[in-house]
């Protein structure tokens, strides 16, 4: 019983293979692109627009509200990435409605690699918010002892991104996997929708954690006294 | 008992074992963050989106626990490297 889609392999040539994660994420980005792509041709700001469009316009409001509730201000310098962030990772989780379809952030390479992203994301927004010394200092508060625990956590943070999402994707797929050996009428039905709550929760989770870090690492720290004054 | 066996009772022993007591805290501790949204849900209801999603984001952090244990368990019972090289060694001979 394989553990992810990484040992799916179809195609291979010396060390280059062409495994199952890589095919299912280009028909994830393919199916993403084309469609935003198709749906955004004619954008019509009247009150007679295409259901599509609606749907496309209720996303991104959500997506740019649930920003600006995390704390950053401006949210359209951050739903480039966040929101594609969410709508990889739940359109990802969605389709294994589609059967022959196993999700790619099942696999620990997919994940670590969305993880990674967001693990430079930060201080590229931290520094473009901050300047270099102003986001480097903040790894020196509140006291230069806790320079350790603060790269440390750094780092650990982005390995919890990693394995939580691998290992919510990869134990719904192996659960569902289990149970069609063992009782496969009803129950596995039961747990594939229990893996498509987890799916959407997952994305959410890992899309508002990255905000929250970003959030963190472009707070002002200097506008706090002036707010302490008027409150 | 050779060092195969003795390897599969390891792996198998351990991966029932982690994954029994690792869902211990985890659930003990999403029970108690429920619970006390819940009593603050019925105290402030209008802060209600907030409270609602600062308890997802903690049950996340909580749950990864047990995910983390979970995925020790996966590992030794389909992807242990032990087991492999104890296979291999054994199809070599």
């Amino acid at each position: 019983m394989r553990l992810s889609t990484d040992q799916m392999i179809f195609w291979q040539q010396g060390f280059i293979k062409l495994n199952g994660t890589i095919a299912f994420t280009w028909a994830l980005i393919f199916v993403l692109a084309v469609g935003s792509k198709l749906i955004t041709r004619n954008l019509s700001t009247e009150l007679q627009r295409s259901r599509w469009q609606n749907l496309l316009e209720i996303i991104v409001t959500g997506i740019m509200k649930q920003i600006e509730d995390v704390g950053l201000r401006c949210p359209d310098k951050y739903i480039g990435f966040l929101g594609t962030l969410f709508l990889f990772v739940a359109a990802a989780s969605m389709c294994t409605i589609i059967p022959g379809y196993e999700p790619p952030t099942g696999s620990l390479s997919t994940t670590a690699a969305l993880a990674l992203c967001v693990f430079v994301v930060v201080p590229f927004f931290g520094i473009k918010e901050q300047g270099l010394r102003g986001y480097l200092k903040s790894y020196t508060e509140p006291t230069i002892l806790m320079l350790p625990f603060n790269i440390v956590s750094e780092l650990s943070r982005t390995l919890a991104l990693a394995v939580r999402l691998f290992g919510n994707m990869m134990s719904g797929t192996m659960i569902i996997a289990i149970l069609l050996t063992i009782t496969p009428f009803i129950f596995p039905i039961v747990m594939s929708a229990l893996g498509l709550l987890t799916g959407m929760v997952q994305a959410y989770i890992f899309s508002i954690l990255a905000a929250v870090y970003i959030a963190a690492a472009t707070r002002d720290r200097k506008a706090k006294p002036a707010q302490a004054a008027q409150t | 008992m050779d060092s195969m066996t003795l390897i599969a009772i390891a792996s198998i022993v351990t991966a029932g074992l982690t994954i029994a007591l690792g869902s211990i805290g985890p659930a003990l501790g999403e029970g108690r963050a429920v619970a006390t949204a819940l009593s603050s849900l019925a105290q402030q209801p209008d802060a209600a989106s907030t409270i609602t999603r600062t308890l997802f984001v903690g049950l996340a952090m909580i749950e990864s626990i047990a995910i983390y244990c979970f995925v020790v368990s996966m590992v030794l019972i389909f992807a242990n490297p032990f087991w492999n090289y104890a296979i291999a060694h054994a199809a070599g001979k």
